[in-house]
Order: C-alpha cells, then structure tokens, then sequence
C-alpha cells in the first residue's frame, strides 16, 4: 500500500510537471540572480554562497507544499486515503517522500551547477549536495505540519509560510553552516551531524502531527 | 452490528440532531432521509469515522470506532459526494491505483470487468478529466465492488446518474444486501429496493 501510494504520487507529478518545474526554475532563478546583483567578486559571492543556496531551497521546498494535500483535499480522495486500512501515519510518510523526490531531489541535483557561479571550491560542492539530502527531507516532513493544518483555507499559502518558515530556521542554520565550513577550511561534520539528527527527530514526530492535523482538516 | 447511540451532532452554533439511536444487522438497509441541511452528511461522515461527534457513540461489533480505527476503515465503503477520482489518470488507472492503495489490488482481467459493469468500457484509456459528471459518478461507484466491504455508507449515490445507472446502483444495493451486507443510503429519491429488512430514519 506505501509502495502504491509513493508510485501514484509519482505518477500525478509526472502528469502535472510544468507544476514541479516551475518549483525547480524559481530555485534556478533566485540563487542566479545574487551573482547578478552583487556583482563579481569572488570573495564575496563565496561567503554569502551557503546562506544563498539554503534560502533558496526553503523559499522553494516551502512553494510546493500546497501541492502535497491539496489536490487530494480538493477531488475527495484525501478522505478516502484516511479512511484505508492502514495508520495515517504511513499515509503522511508515503505522500511526503513522494513530495521530496518531486519537489526536492531536483534541487538537490542542480545545487551544485549553481553553487559554480558562486566559485565554490570542489568540497565546497560536494557538501552542499550532502547538506541538501539530509536538509531537504526535513524541510518536507515538517512542512507537511503546515501544508495540512492549512487546508481547506483562504490565505493558505501565506499562512503556511508563517507557519512553517519559522520551523525551517534550524535545518538553514545547520545547512548553511557545513557550507560556510568548507569556505573557512574547518570540518563540516558536526553540522551534518546536526542535520541528521534533526532529520531523524522530524521523521519520528512530524508525521505523527500531520496526520492529526489532517483528521482536523477533513472534518 | 453497527450500533448508534446517543449520537448528538453539533455543526458551529447549530444542533443538527441530537439523542439519535438506531442500530443495524446484516442484510440490513437503512433509508436516510431528510431535507438540506438536516445533518445527513453530517451524520454519514461520523458514521464512517471521518468526523467526530458532539456526544454519543458509534460502535461496530460492539467496540467504538474511534477505538478501532483501521480495523473499523477494513470493513467500510464510503461514497461522499466527491468521487475521489484523480483527473490526470485514465478510468482504468484509477481504479488499479485507488485499489491497491486500499490495499486490494486487482486481478488484470477483474478491473475490465467491473468497468464494463458500469458501463465505461469505451473510456476506459480516457483522462477522467473528459469523463463527464455522471460517467465520474460511475468511476467513484466501482469503489464499492473493489472494497469487499461490509458496510457501505453511500451519500447521495443516485444524483446525476442516467436512468441506467441509478438501475445500476439499485442491482448494487440488493446484491450486497443479499450477501449480508449492511447499506446506510442518505437519498432524496424512492430506493424502490425490496430489502428484507428496511429502516427508514428521517432527520429534521
């Protein structure tokens, strides 16, 4: 049934993916237009590089999560799914991991043709691709809260940016700080360390909560 | 088997009903009517375990249903008004994909046959996004031969349907009472169903 859902999740975006591009253009966009505005001196544009490249992919992770219930809250079959024999919880967990490999793994992807512009050094690369696959995974998870306790709502969108950008706040600080490592020549580790331990305290208690918030939703 | 008791429901400042108690047996129809706005919805959702009433308390096999949870959603077919069609996936995609995620996937040939059974066998390689609002309805109806489910709670399952297919949803009904099923059918039209057992429940 997990399986099922991750692959019907997959299949939706596949159809609909002008949607999942525009999500990956907004993030193209938006770290390009830093070397653009500051101008092209190395120095700078390598210091500011991890907090350009981590705000980006919160301001862009945090533009799709309507995307995660929303459909399925309009057509009827979010009921229908919270009604299958099986926990809401795995329910949650199967549509968030279909929602980072849509929304986020593309990001993750082209993090580091971006991080170029911002003449990044090779380890410099490498670690922005690691902190996004450990970061982005929770910015899903935990925009989920969100994206369900604000369905079915007018100003949704604005809403869950306030929800949610506040809670997005330790996953930039540890992100952005295993890249800024790398610049300053220190050891990244204890960031990632950092980020993977949020990863694992958001997996066990954010699905919990999106799934309470979804009962409240539907009813 | 499905036993209601003291079941009050309270949307916003409004009692819809209150003190309502009824139970059901297999093979057991039970005719909901009532005009707008009287709580069948309501009543239906709580029913099915999706809302949560004011007072009172829904039990299957004599246990509550907010207690058994999943084990209850194993057991029970829920029609709402929205059809829980995915437009952007053809007829045929929808129920293989809407049944394995309940969990009962179908045999290749079975998803032809209960296609042809309601009548969308030409659209089957359709987008459900061109079907129309009747042909939709029929999509959302092939849920409850899927289910295997005991109790069906069907809202309004005869609006925009052809004369054809509300025969259709009639066969339907008789067919799972037959197999000891128990149907709860919120309607504004005749059923015209010779159920062996029939309750009928009007809300005001």
């Amino acid at each position: 049934m997990f399986g099922w859902l991750v692959w019907r999740d997959l299949m939706l975006a596949w159809r609909r993916r002008a949607d999942v591009l525009a999500t990956l253009f907004f993030f193209i966009i938006v770290v390009s237009l830093f070397p653009l505005g500051i101008g092209p001196e190395r120095e700078t544009l390598r210091t500011i590089a991890p907090g350009v490249v981590w705000v980006a992919a919160l301001l862009a992770s945090m533009l799709s999560l309507g995307r995660i219930f929303g459909n399925d809250y309009q057509d009827g079959t979010l009921e229908q799914l919270l009604l299958t024999p099986q926990p809401a919880y795995l329910v949650v967990l199967a549509k968030v991991l279909a929602h980072w490999i849509v929304s986020e793994v593309p990001l993750v992807v082209i993090a580091p043709v971006l991080g170029l512009q911002f003449g990044l050094s090779q380890n410099g690369l490498a670690i922005v691709v690691v902190s996004l696959l450990l970061g982005t995974p929770v910015l899903s998870v935990i925009g989920s809260v969100g994206a369900a306790l604000t369905l079915g709502l007018r100003a949704a969108n604005v809403l869950v940016a306030l929800l949610v950008l506040p809670l997005y706040i330790p996953v930039l600080i540890f992100g952005s700080g295993a890249v800024q490592a790398t610049v300053t020549n220190s050891d990244p580790q204890a960031w990632l360390l950092l980020l993977a331990a949020t990863l694992i305290v958001s997996l066990v208690f954010a699905p919990w909560a999106t799934s309470a918030a979804l009962r409240i939703s539907v009813e | 088997m499905l036993d209601v008791i003291n079941l009050t429901c309270v949307r916003g400042t409004r009692r819809l009903f209150s003190n309502l108690n009824f139970s059901a047996t297999e093979g057991e129809l039970i005719e909901l009517r009532g005009p707008n706005g009287s709580g069948k919805t309501s009543l239906l959702r709580i029913l099915s375990g999706l809302a949560m009433p004011a007072a009172g308390e829904v039990r299957w096999r004599d246990r509550n249903i907010q207690s058994l949870r999943e084990e209850y959603y194993g057991s029970v077919a829920y029609l709402a008004h929205q059809n829980a069609v995915k437009d952007e996936l053809t007829a045929l995609e929808n129920l293989h994909i809407s049944s394995a995620v309940a969990g009962k996937r179908l045999a290749k040939g079975r998803a032809q046959e209960i296609l042809d059974r309601v009548g969308l066998s030409q659209q089957q390689n359709l987008p459900a996004r061109v079907l129309s609002a009747g042909q939709r309805r029929r999509l959302g109806m092939t849920r409850l031969l899927t289910s295997n489910a005991k109790l069906w709670i069907l809202d309004e399952v005869l609006t925009s349907l052809d004369d054809r297919a509300m025969n259709l949803s009639r066969e339907f009904i008789a067919d799972h009472l037959k197999q000891d099923g128990i149907a709860i059918v919120a309607t504004h039209q005749d059923l015209n169903l010779n159920a062996p057992r029939l309750q009928q429940l009007r809300l005001t």
